[in-house]
């Protein structure tokens, strides 16, 4: 991290605050609380922000606020950043069914890492993923925070099509994709549940900043959330992450 | 409702507005249309508010059959509009009645034009915008680009439109195939050499058949990097060059994606990226660095002149040529 944010100028309408030039919790903490603290100032002229992995995309307009003035009234929420969140960082719930039709790839993750495909389902299944940021296609989420013990390399050939909610692994990386998109990740699972939905409010169900967890579920209860989802009957779980 | 229906769609016709500003943390590109500056004179042309939604149509233009009487405008690019075959003109309003037929043609100059309707296209806001996203099947007419027999409804009871509206000669732009074109270096810029921004700022790049909505690829002199092409992912904006391994800069347009990992060597100017919008393959760009200062005093300068048309339209009600040329600097140097 750095020992002050850097500004970085994005054309004439926006700017980046730079924290660092790595990828970290603490890192991403700061951005998380930069991104309170300039949506509590209601400071005139800001349009809108877009948190990354070690900066936040301010966008604003220069007819409200310069850049020079900007700068300096970030400048002044940096110095004055607390670590007293007010809203604790959340843990969103992701049931998941593993492997089958739904995660035809977890054979080989298992076989890659010389373990069984029961302890895949466990080690991923058993820790909070940091979502960093959201990106690529509307609702992605890049996590961090996987265990190295399922690292697997991606396809050599991407998929053409991949059903929404499939959970796959690439690297070191796991992640959901949110639409029907083609890849090249490691099938291991599905969820039922909508990471995006662009008739509903918010049309996102992540926020960059929470965290999510991955809970094992059977076909039964696959089909029986799905129906639930179709009948707008079904609620994402969501609890508060223990401070450690 | 009255309508329009679409009788050849052209090219690349769609439903834009200002984009869908507010949902980047999410992932959801703004989208919106490529030219603001004759997305806006458009609405303004027919009493619309400024951002209301448009067609914006891509090279070759589509022919639509008009279900109400009103008001249309057609602003940016010279398709040579005919209304029942007769010339019509441009960056003014014109009275249209049922059953008339509007055909736009291949562009003549520049690349995207606009097509006002007095009142509005009344499709339904996603996320606050009418823009269609059509990667993601989102907004507009049915998430995609329109199609023969779509009938879209306008929303004529709204219309605040009047005859005889126009702008004066001056303030139109004039499109040419060779252009220079503002930056503020940055964010990455200290990712390259020196010589790397000399060779960016004073070199000639041609645009290349890898061109749309997400991004223009140019061709010309390659750009060499300190510590190669790769970054952390952070964010884009309408204009962001960015410069991947390869060396040759990619502007980043309206469809662009919200993150990216590659080193982004600056960012056009808004003022000049309707410029940008109505250039296409083949045309060339040099890039002229300027201050943030200085590009915000553009804006203003920008936002003024747009303030100032609109002024003109709503207070003028004499249907007359205006010979004054004003001295402007939107989309020209």
């Amino acid at each position: 991290m750095y020992e002050k944010a850097k500004f970085l100028p994005a054309g004439d309408k926006a700017l980046i605050v730079e924290f660092g030039d790595s990828i970290s919790p603490e890192i991403n903490k700061k951005i998380r609380n930069m991104y309170i603290a300039i949506e509590k100032s209601q400071l005139e002229g800001i349009i809108e922000m877009v948190p990354t992995y070690r900066s936040l995309l301010v966008s604003y307009n220069p007819l409200k606020i310069k850049y020079n003035d900007l700068c300096q009234a970030l400048r002044e929420f940096e110095d004055n950043l607390t670590d007293t969140d007010s809203e604790p960082a959340k843990v969103v719930e992701i049931p998941t069914i593993y492997g089958g039709e739904y995660g035809p790839d977890i054979e080989f993750v298992a076989e890659h890492n010389n373990i069984s495909i029961d302890e895949v389902i466990e080690i991923h299944s058993s820790r909070n993923y940091l979502i960093y940021m959201l990106g690529f296609t509307p609702g992605f989420p890049y996590l961090g925070g996987m265990s190295e013990k399922i690292e697997t390399p991606r396809l050599k050939t991407p998929r053409t099509k991949i059903p929404a909610g499939t959970v796959g692994i690439a690297g070191k990386q796991t992640g959901i994709y949110p639409i029907d998109s083609p890849g090249g990740w490691q099938l291991i699972g599905r969820t039922p549940v909508k990471l995006y939905d662009p008739f509903a409010d918010p049309p996102v169900l992540l926020n960059s900043g929470d965290y999510l967890r991955f809970v094992p579920i059977d076909e039964t209860e696959y089909k029986s959330i799905l129906k639930q989802i179709e009948e707008n009957k079904y609620e994402v779980k969501i609890t508060s992450l223990d401070k450690e | 409702m009255s309508s329009i229906k679409i009788i050849k769609p052209g090219l690349f016709t769609t439903i834009q507005d200002s984009g869908r500003m507010g949902f980047q943390r999410y992932g959801m590109p703004v989208a919106g249309a490529m030219d603001n500056f004759s997305f806006r004179i458009a609405n303004i042309l027919v009493g619309n508010d400024q951002y209301e939604a448009v067609l914006e149509t891509t090279f070759m233009g589509p022919t639509i059959e008009i279900g109400f009487d009103g008001f249309i405008a057609i602003t940016g690019a010279n398709m040579s509009p005919k209304l029942n075959g007769k010339d019509i003109k441009m960056w003014r309003s014109i009275q249209v009645n049922k059953g008339d037929q509007l055909t736009l043609s291949g562009s003549s100059e520049g690349l995207r034009s606009y097509i006002a309707f007095g009142g509005g296209l009344a499709v339904p806001e996603i996320m606050d915008s009418k823009s269609t996203y059509v990667r993601g099947s989102l907004g507009g007419f049915k998430g995609r680009k329109l199609q023969e027999g779509d009938e879209i409804p306008i929303d004529t009871s709204k219309s605040k439109a009047e005859p005889g509206k126009y702008i004066s000669p001056g303030y139109i732009p004039r499109y040419s195939k060779t252009n220079v074109v503002r930056v503020v270096l940055g964010p990455q810029d200290d990712h390259f050499p020196s010589e790397a921004i000399d060779t960016f700022l004073n070199s000639e790049y041609n645009i290349t058949a890898e061109a749309d909505g997400m991004g223009y690829r140019l061709e010309g002199p390659k750009l060499t990097h300190i510590k190669g092409p790769d970054i952390i992912s952070d964010g884009i904006v309408f204009g962001s060059v960015q410069v991947p391994g390869h060396g040759s800069p990619i502007v980043m347009m309206a469809d662009r994606q919200t993150t990216g990992g590659y080193t982004k060597i600056a960012t056009v100017i808004w003022a000049d990226l309707p410029t940008m919008a109505q250039m296409g393959p083949g045309d060339s760009i040099r890039f002229q660095s300027v201050s943030i200062e200085e590009a915000q005093e553009i804006l203003e300068q920008y936002e003024q002149t747009i303030d100032d048309i609109k002024y003109r339209v709503e207070n003028s009600n004499i249907i007359q040529e205006e010979t004054k040329v004003y001295n402007v600097t939107i989309n020209r140097l």
